[in-house]
């Protein structure tokens, strides 16, 4: 186990470098100047220069990148251009409320994937099943634009049962949570719905009814956990979707999160910090994985440890 | 309870006796299933009685209808495509057949048990062996958690599983085929039901380890007094196990009667014509005979396999370093001669499919291999590719082996299309000539795989290895997946190619009586190395290697007067062929005992 953790450890490594060199280029290639951002439409030609100088952004793009690079061992991710903080404390001060939109996320794929895929392969072929599947296909195909406005329209402006936008309690989580985790609920249920269907056709499952068990628990303790194994390599996977899709929702929602921060600094071109937020997204997708490798061994004896 | 002991000890006559009372009773019997096209009778006015320490066998091809019988007695109909369309099942005066599914589920597992075909697949993986015994007893029984558990640890002794207690946390992964069918059967007896039903329990397992799965059944059958219906299509276990047997076709009963007259006296021309095709060691119809083993130059053999190995690397460590090998195939050496057949015998994991693969060139490989003189390993890519041409292969399930989206004609087209054979009009006239030959209408071209039975199905295979006009043909288990009948008359035509063609087939099997059948020379394989070599008559005549000895004493004979009271007992698991890295496997000397009969020392 130890073995296997720390050979992924050092692929995590690998990837992160890749990710910040491919992320630190594609920054340098493109064409919006960060230097004019900072320093304003009236400005100077030499104050524009001052300012390269002093953040380095006149050196080679190799010489810029290495001084990234040896600033990122020791834990620092730079200063941001525009809001004059170290990106390390921006990112921390946020990463707790994307991190709670990430588990409330998580929680309602989960919940409400599981339950219409399961649902759909016992009532497999009647209304019920294509109902559910119908739905899926539109959780699936909605933009979460949509589905976030669609929400909010419905649940905070018509019915008044949530707030509208904004952090701080319980309800405020729910509204966001569901737009993030209602494309990963369609996904879900259709691949629990296709899983279950073939774990149903095993030949243990015709072994547990000759046993005489009851349906439910034929269901639940024989055919659950093995229809349940794609699903959770599919969450360490979704972690990363999450990170594209908290830009979105954290903007539709005011969430405080590292979404709304990437999102400002892109249009901003405040490199430090899309570095910086790319980079930990990288790493909670590397962990995501690594979590989902973990588990599934607890469920499947034959993908065990030695 | 003594008289079925007594008549155990006694043998097959145990029908006279009148075993004991009756337990269940089937009458009248019908089962549909619902298709496309309406509901189709499956089983038709099928009627028995099983009495109590008795064991019925139902024998039948496939289609015959014996597992949807089964499956109808067990309430467990896959529905709602299958249901009991007539008749009654009574099991003790209870009848079945309109039984609630919550009363049913009462006695599924507890009056009747049942164990399946695979044994490989039978089994929750995700739940400990334990887990999934203690759940049986602990449904039917309001016994608590740590007394299930001594009935779990005694019933799993009771199937012969050493070290019981460490078994119970185990996984099935973790075990044999064997041991999980064992463990299927402990499961299913743990209860003492009345009634087990076994549907071809010993189908997917080794014979050497049928033959203990059988006696196993044959001794807890005699202590507990359980009525068994056994559902095979093997004649030979049906002559080993049965007292009384119901031949079935079609979901008919064809004959019924004690399993003596059935084999000596068969009255219906079906069960005639399937005791006929059974093949049989030193006899059986279409045997081939004896050929005189010509004195073949090594330079003239089709195929000529000098110290072979095969290894799989496997990887662990830190830094994913080779640490351990699996040796699937560890230095073998033989000759093919032109328009003979080889075979290879051996249980599963021996290592047999591998050298075929090597032999294909599907697989890396270090040694020699020499296919008319080629040495392939010094061959470039395009002259590799027309050694190819030579050596063909045809795969053991029919099923699988051909594209379901391509019309059999172009399946067996493909190989001339590869190999640039020919105009269009040439490859499908030689198509068209190539079903002919293999016994397939001109018009099977343009249909699919799915159109055809197993039987044609591997005749389109023969036709496409056969496309080539190659030297070799390997066929690897090409007729374990068939019926008897279908079997015999696929063998027919492969022996008829080779008249024809004076192609030399690599014949792989594991079914020894169908290799004393087909077979001009044989190596028995066993743990990736050969531990005996000679023509058929040497090998099965004056079989001199314990191993070779066993697979031929566990082949069930087809006749009930032959029917012994011990098959040979595996004395221990076949071992592992994964190896340390560092740590090669002892190699295996051939001594010549006469007549190039070589025997590992």
């Amino acid at each position: 186990m130890i073995v296997y953790l720390g050979r992924r450890l050092i692929q995590a490594a690998l990837i992160l470098f890749g990710v910040s060199i491919i992320t630190f280029a594609l920054l340098y290639l493109l064409p919006a100047d960060p230097v004019r951002q900072i320093a304003g439409r009236s400005a100077t030609a030499e104050t524009v220069e001052n300012i390269r100088r002093q953040l380095g952004l006149d050196q080679p793009f190799l010489v810029q990148y290495w001084r990234y690079v040896l600033k990122l061992m020791s834990g620092d991710l730079g200063r941001s251009y525009i809001q004059r903080s170290e990106v390390t404390e921006l990112i921390m001060s946020r990463l707790p409320a994307s991190l709670l939109l990430m588990v409330g996320a998580i929680i309602c794929e989960v919940s409400i994937g599981l339950t219409m895929g399961l649902i759909a392969a016992m009532r497999r072929g009647t209304v019920t099943d294509r109902a559910l599947m119908v739905s899926s296909f539109v959780g699936v195909s909605a933009p979460q634009f949509v589905v976030g406005l669609l929400l909010l329209y419905v649940f905070a402006v018509r019915l008044g049962w949530l707030p509208i936008g904004g952090y701080g309690t319980w309800q405020h989580l729910v509204l966001p949570s569901l737009t993030l985790g209602i494309l990963g609920a369609g996904w879900y249920s259709r691949m629990m719905r296709s899983s279950m269907i073939d774990v149903l056709t095993q030949d243990y499952i015709r072994t547990a009814h000759a046993k005489g068990l009851a349906g439910r628990v034929v269901l639940l303790r024989h055919a659950l956990p093995n229809a349940i194994l794609p699903v959770i390599a599919m969450i360490g996977i979704d972690i990363g979707l999450f990170m594209s899709g908290i830009v979105v929702v954290e903007s539709v929602f005011g969430w405080p999160g590292i979404g709304q921060l990437a999102w400002q600094a892109i249009q901003r071109v405040d490199v430090p910090i899309i570095m910086g937020v790319t980079l930990v997204s990288a790493c909670a997708i590397v962990l995501g994985n690594l979590i989902a490798d973990i588990v599934a061994p607890f469920i499947d004896p034959r993908i065990r440890l030695k | 309870m003594s008289t079925a002991a007594d008549a155990g000890q006694s043998g097959f006559d145990r029908d006279k006796a009148g075993a004991g009372a009756p337990v269940l009773a089937v009458t009248d019997l019908g089962v549909s299933v619902r298709g496309e096209d309406g509901e189709r009778p499956v089983v038709e006015n099928l009627s028995f009685t099983l009495r109590r320490g008795e064991t019925l066998c139902i024998a039948g091809e496939s289609g015959s209808g014996k597992s949807m019988t089964a499956l109808a007695i067990m309430g467990l109909l896959p529905r709602p495509a299958a249901l009991l369309s007539s008749g009654s099942i009574r099991l003790n005066e209870v009848e079945l057949s309109q039984l609630p599914e919550s009363r049913m589920r009462q006695i599924r597992g507890d009056r009747i048990a049942m164990i399946f075909q695979e044994p490989m697949t039978s089994l929750n993986p995700v739940l400990s062996i334990g887990r999934q015994l203690i759940e049986a007893i602990e449904t039917h029984t309001s016994m608590s958690r740590s007394q299930a558990r001594a009935r779990a640890l005694a019933a799993l002794q009771g199937v012969r599983i050493s070290d019981a207690e460490r078994r119970l946390r185990q996984f099935p992964h973790e075990m044999s085929g064997g041991m999980r069918q064992r463990v299927m059967i402990a499961m299913a007896l743990a209860l003492q039901p009345d009634v087990l039903i076994a549907d071809e329990p010993t189908t997917a397992l080794d014979v050497t380890v049928q033959g203990e799965v059988l006696e196993l059944l044959r001794d807890l059958q005699r202590d507990q007094g359980t009525a068994i219906i056994l559902i095979t299509h093997d004649m030979g276990v049906v002559a080993e196990m049965a007292d009384r047997v119901i031949v079935m076709r079609r979901g008919s009963m064809v004959e019924e009667g004690p399993v003596t007259r059935i084999f000596d006296a068969p009255q219906a021309p079906y069960t005639q014509e399937l005791l006929a095709s059974v093949p049989r060691l030193g006899g059986g119809a279409g045997r081939q005979a004896t050929r005189a083993p010509e004195a073949v130059e090594p330079a003239s053999a089709v195929a000529e396999i000098r110290d072979l190995h095969v290894r799989f690397d496997l990887h662990g460590g830190f830094f994913g370093r080779v640490d351990r090998r699996v040796h699937a195939v560890e230095g073998i050496s033989f000759s093919i001669p032109p328009n003979q057949t080889l075979a290879l015998v051996g249980e599963s994991g021996c290592g047999k499919s591998t050298t075929a693969r090597a032999i294909a060139g599907l697989l890396p490989y270090s040694g020699e291999i020499v296919i008319g003189g080629r040495n392939l390993a010094a061959l470039d890519r395009s002259e590799r590719k027309a050694v190819r041409r030579d050596v063909q292969m045809i795969f053991q399930d029919p099923h699988a082996s051909l594209d379901p989206r391509m019309r059999v004609g172009d399946i067996v087209a493909e190989p001339l299309v590869v190999h640039a054979m020919g105009s269009r009009k040439d490859q499908a006239e030689h198509v068209a000539w190539l079903f002919e030959r293999v016994g397939l209408p001109p018009d099977a071209v343009a249909r699919y795989p799915h159109e055809f039975s197993g039987g044609q199905r591997q005749r389109i295979s023969i036709a496409r290895a056969l496309a080539l006009r190659p030297r070799l043909i390997i066929a690897d288990e090409a007729v374990s997946a068939l019926d008897v009948s279908v079997r015999a008359r696929v063998l027919e035509l492969l022996r008829e190619l080779q008249r024809d063609f004076a192609v030399s087939y690599l014949f792989i099997s594991h079914d020894m009586a169908v290799v004393e059948n087909i077979s001009d020379r044989v190596a028995v394989m066993y743990l990736g190395q050969i531990v005996e070599t000679g023509t058929r008559d040497q090998v099965f005549a004056n079989p001199r290697h314990p191993y070779t000895r066993r697979l031929i004493e566990a082949v069930p004979v087809p006749d009930p007067a032959r029917r012994r009271p011990h098959f040979a007992r595996l004395d221990r698991e076949i071992p592992s062929p994964v190896r340390r890295a560092d740590d090669p496997p002892p190699r295996l000397l051939l001594r010549d005992v006469g007549d190039g009969h070589l025997v590992a020392a």
